[in-house]
């Protein structure tokens, strides 16, 4: 019997090695080297352009890398593609969102795409979870660009992700929905579920983070508990390493 | 199972949204009215070179409309970056192909049909007759356009000249389907039978089969490049 890669209780959520991706002449990561254990939050900062994005549409399986290897979920992530996309959700820029369907109707259609289950109580049951359940029936050309992103995460989370990849999820929510979505991801966290998280601000995500990595000229410069770190300290760290990563 | 229903919900999606929005319906059929009084404008009341140039008009009209709609066919996926969560959605890609490509096949028939309508009022010409006949060239036509079209369709739509490159990709390859249409509606709009115009109607099959073929064995490579 074929035991499922990503069971494994201490199995780690992200372990890449040597990751390197050029565009040309331009060197966007250079030898990074990540690890995500399950049921762990890591908050990935750094600097516009420092490679955030990339790194994360990277092990979205979005992009591939110029060379290096790793695992994502427990999958090969150069070889292993759909199984990673099965069980990692990924919440990017773009919000994924048609404007001329309904919040309820983005939901099938992205849960039909997967091959989730699309039955109404489902879809409902997801959308109260991001609080958007009043509004199910609105087309999201009228939502904000918060309930945008709330129905974004909605999308993300269908399926049971046992991974979430998160670029800059706090931005364009108001103070209630950057609490709501700290509350979300704690409780994603305690259902076992590991979270990378970037960003280029020093906010909520942080509370919430067991480790901190500052991103920095392509390269992890630092990656430490985030209980060994108070946030004055972080802050000189992330400002020396921005500058010499620069 | 699992690909009839992803090739299902893309269709639902995109009938649904251009249902909400009308903008390729709309702008499609005022495309084909003002094609028409072109057409009138140009050829005047003769009704032998009308007669004459009837099969080319009408093709004319039908791939005129049809790069206007085809061309659109990803503007959905541009915005808010659906396109890059259609490329996360795991399974075969060809689902969202075939999907896109019956959404393109239903919004050019209802294009076809209103532009067949109008020429028989405006020229006051019998199609009648003929319909039964015309339905099966221009259903092989459309199926050609519409295969070649939504796949270039995708090619081009993340390209920042896409409304160039489009018509330029899409019309070379399109010769043997445009010969073959032509050819046969000709034919059959002379009251010509279906039969005597079969070997046509295989040349437009074989390019339908490796337009078809070709577009559910690419759209993977082209969705995730």
């Amino acid at each position: 019997m074929t035991q499922d890669p990503s069971s494994s209780a201490n199995q780690r959520a992200i372990d890449i090695q040597g990751v390197r991706k050029a565009f040309g002449a331009n060197v966007i990561l250079n030898h990074v080297d990540l690890s995500l254990a399950t049921g762990e939050v890591l908050t990935l900062l750094g600097p516009n352009g420092s490679g955030k994005t990339t790194l994360l549409k990277i092990l979205a399986t979005l992009i591939k890398p110029s060379s290096g290897r790793g695992r994502v979920a427990g999958f090969d992530l150069l070889t292993e593609v759909e199984p990673i996309r099965q069980r990692v959700g990924f919440l990017a820029h773009g919000s994924y969102v048609y404007e001329d369907l309904t919040a309820e109707e983005n939901l099938r259609f992205w849960a039909t795409m997967a091959g989730l289950p699309a039955d109404g109580g489902a879809l409902r049951q997801a959308l109260a979870a991001v609080e958007l359940e009043p509004v199910a029936g609105e087309r999201a050309r009228t939502f904000s660009s918060g309930m945008k992103r709330r129905l974004a995460l909605a999308r993300t989370l269908l399926g049971a992700p046992r991974l979430l990849l998160l670029d800059e999820p706090f931005a364009g929510l108001d103070q209630q929905g950057k609490k709501w979505l700290e509350e979300a991801l704690l409780a994603f966290k305690g259902r076992g579920g590991a979270v990378l998280m970037a960003t280029h601000s020093f906010g909520r995500g942080l509370s919430i983070a067991d480790r901190v990595a500052i991103l920095s000229g392509g390269r992890i410069v630092l990656d430490r508990p985030r209980a060994s770190l108070d946030l004055e300290e972080l802050h000189r760290l992330y400002a020396l390493s921005t500058e010499d990563g620069a | 199972m699992t690909f009839a229903r992803r090739a299902w919900i893309i269709l639902w999606k995109d009938l649904l949204t251009e249902r909400r929005s009308k903008e390729s319906l709309n702008a499609l059929l005022f495309f084909a009215l003002l094609l028409l009084f072109l057409f009138e404008f140009a050829l005047g009341p003769d009704r032998e070179r009308l007669a004459g140039a009837l099969p080319g008009l009408l093709w004319l009209g039908f791939v005129l409309a049809g790069l206007l709609g085809l061309g659109r066919t990803f503007v959905a996926e541009r915005e808010n970056d659906c396109w890059e969560g259609l490329v996360l959605t795991p399974g075969d890609k060809g689902a969202i192909y075939l999907g896109k490509l019956a959404g393109n096949l239903l919004l050019m028939a209802a294009v076809e049909v209103v532009l067949l309508a109008l020429f028989g009022i405006f020229y006051n010409i019998d199609l009648w007759a003929s319909l039964p006949a015309l339905s099966v060239v221009i259903f092989l036509g459309t199926v050609g356009l519409a295969a070649v079209g939504t796949l270039f369709g995708a090619m081009t739509s993340q390209l920042r000249a896409r409304e160039l490159l489009f018509p330029v990709l899409l019309l070379p390859v399109q010769v043997p389907v445009l010969l073959g249409t032509v050819k046969a509606t000709e034919a059959v709009l002379n009251g010509v039978a279906l039969a005597e115009v079969g070997h046509w109607l295989k040349l437009l099959a074989a390019a339908d089969l490796v337009y078809l073929v070709v577009g559910l064995l690419t759209f993977e490579f082209i969705l995730e490049a």
